[in-house]
């Protein structure tokens, strides 16, 4: 019980810093969601690390090091691509964001491409898109609470407590209340990935070389990639589909509508990679959990970290790790709610009622937060996937808005609304095809060389989309101008 | 596009089309396998290149000091 103990104090102190962050705010829809665009480089800097440090990194990819090895060095490259990417992509996105006032995702295609209707087609996708991530937050949490509590909490139970943790926590603080408990969160699981990726190693094996010498004599081919499936073509394509996707989530764009000035990206830039290594401890762990945990397969090989931290630290440590890994669940759990939900009100709802007020928009949004939380609880509960493959198809999902994104930053118009929109209804249409049936690039088209059959599936959505964006696009084009010549938007 | 904004391609290469040289558990380097070493040093080498581009873009040169934040207000 000292474990579960522990773990409640930190949920105690996320909910007082959520609460004490909200004082003295007035609370319109920006405020709640933007933050009032006032934080500087350290406080983008949490908040965006406050994103990506989520239970996924924490328990899936530990739990990828123990069940597939190589593949899961995956999971250290994306983002620090995407920080590349940010670099030039983020400045113009927030330019554009503060010149229109914009708070939310669909906002920036709305006002882009001066459609409403296609605003709302890409909250819908960005929020079909975010269920999966939820879903994985909240599994994550039951894993962690039900571990941690040796069991005496059945992950069911643990799933529903930590879902009503996370919807208490967004309805009373908002994004205020994340950037502070980023900051407890990000302290706290720095210090305990860097305890156990450098204790257990030596502990166990005398250090990290003997360790990795032991895990490839007893598992040969586990520490590279594979000659087919997972193989360096896999590797590649998903590294690039998950950078180029990293941006486009609703939360994390809008995350990026809360900094100070366009500096602030560019700065971060240089010091996010770096903090990606912390990925490498967690791998450490992983890797160690493989002969000191041996016999967790399927979805169970996200226990890995918990497993080896249960079976060599006392009670007290598994409390402070279970406590940095709820953190790791609440707040991006409370982003993503926070965004799915005012994507909802403000993108869809408005479109159906465009007279609503503000005021309207915003009390819809935080009514809003539960109903997600209940329909993710609902997946939570019934499936039986992974960490990593949740993620993967949220990403596959999610990326589907980079074209028609990247097409609105040109100067000159190149994409019509129609052509974004048929690009992203094909590009979606064709990951739930794939993801549905299972199907994968080698059995649609089995003449081709192996290493476009390993291709990543949204890869192959993402042509499809181009291709669709491409030919609407100069279909609709021509007939826009020769009705009327004028209205194109500059 | 200044031409510094091309040292932006670079990790792209080592990453997505480096991998497929170096997907292999020997050498071992600072205790890890080859292929491992390799991300991590291109980690470390993405936040390099990002420094250089950042000093070297005119876009960062303003009449401000790099360490001044400009103070803008906007609620």
């Amino acid at each position: 019980m000292t474990a579960l103990a522990i773990i409640f104090v930190f949920l105690a102190a996320s909910m007082g810093l959520g609460l004490r962050a909200r004082r003295g705010k007035d609370m319109d829809l920006e405020q709640w969601s933007v933050g009032g665009r006032g934080f500087g480089t350290i406080f983008v800097f949490l908040l965006l690390a406050g994103e990506i440090y989520t239970t996924f990194t924490f328990l899936g990819a530990s739990g990828w090091a123990y069940g597939k090895g190589a593949p899961a060095f995956y999971i250290l490259c994306y983002a620090s691509l995407a920080y590349v990417i940010s670099y030039w992509l983020l400045p113009p996105i927030w330019r554009y964001a503060k010149e229109h006032r914009l708070v939310s995702q669909s906002d920036f295609f709305v006002s882009k491409f001066q459609s409403p209707l296609l605003g709302g087609l890409v909250a819908l996708v960005g929020v079909v898109a975010m269920v999966p991530y939820l879903v994985l937050q909240l599994k994550g949490l039951g894993i962690i609470v039900s571990v941690s509590s040796y069991g005496h909490v059945s992950p069911h139970w643990a799933i529903v407590i930590g879902t009503v943790a996370l919807t208490l926590y967004v309805t009373v603080s908002g994004i205020h209340g994340s950037a502070w408990t980023a900051l407890l969160k990000d302290i706290a699981i720095l210090a305990v990935v860097l305890i156990l990726g450098i204790y257990l190693p030596l502990h166990y094996f005398g250090g990290i070389g003997a360790m990795f010498h032991q895990v490839d004599a007893a598992q040969p081919h586990f520490l590279t990639l594979h000659s087919s499936g997972m193989s360096p073509a896999w590797f590649a394509s998903t590294v690039l589909l998950s950078a180029l996707g990293f941006y486009m989530w609703p939360h994390t764009f809008g995350a990026s509508y809360s900094a100070q000035n366009e500096r602030v990206f560019r700065r971060n830039a240089i010091f996010m990679p770096l903090y990606q290594l912390v990925l490498l401890f967690v791998f450490f762990v992983g890797f160690a959990a493989i002969l000191v945990v041996p016999g967790l397969t399927g979805s169970d090989t996200d226990l890995s970290l918990l497993r080896i931290t249960t079976a060599s630290f006392p009670p007290w440590f598994v409390g402070v790790v279970g406590g940095a890994g709820l953190l790791t669940a609440l707040v991006p759990g409370s982003l993503l709610l926070m965004s799915s939900a005012t994507c909802l009100a403000k993108n869809v709802y408005q479109l159906a009622r465009p007279a609503s007020s503000d005021a309207d928009t915003a009390r819809l949004a935080k009514r809003l937060v539960p109903v997600i939380a209940l329909i993710s609880l609902y997946f939570a509960l019934n499936g039986g996937s992974s960490l990593v493959s949740l993620l993967l198809m949220g990403y596959a999902l999610v990326t589907q808005l980079f074209p028609a994104l990247l097409a609105s930053l040109a100067p000159r118009q190149l994409v019509t609304k129609q052509g974004a929109a048929a690009g992203m209804i094909v590009g979606v249409a064709a990951v739930i095809v794939v993801t549905l049936t299972g199907t994968s690039v080698g059995s649609l088209l089995p003449g081709l060389p192996q290493a476009v059959k390993d291709l990543n599936v949204g890869v192959i959505a993402l042509i499809l989309n181009c291709a669709a964006m491409a030919a609407v696009s100069a279909a609709t084009r021509r007939t826009t101008t020769t009705l009327s010549p004028a209205s194109v938007s500059v | 596009m200044k031409s510094v904004h091309l040292l932006g391609v670079a990790p792209f290469v080592g990453i997505l089309v480096g991998i497929f040289f170096a997907n292999r558990v020997t050498p071992y380097v600072l205790g890890m396998p080859f292929i491992l070493f390799w991300l991590v040093i291109w980690v470390v080498l993405i936040s390099v290149t990002m420094a250089v581009i950042y000093r070297l873009d005119p876009a960062n040169r303003s009449t401000l000091p790099e360490s001044a934040q400009p103070e803008e207000h906007t609620s």
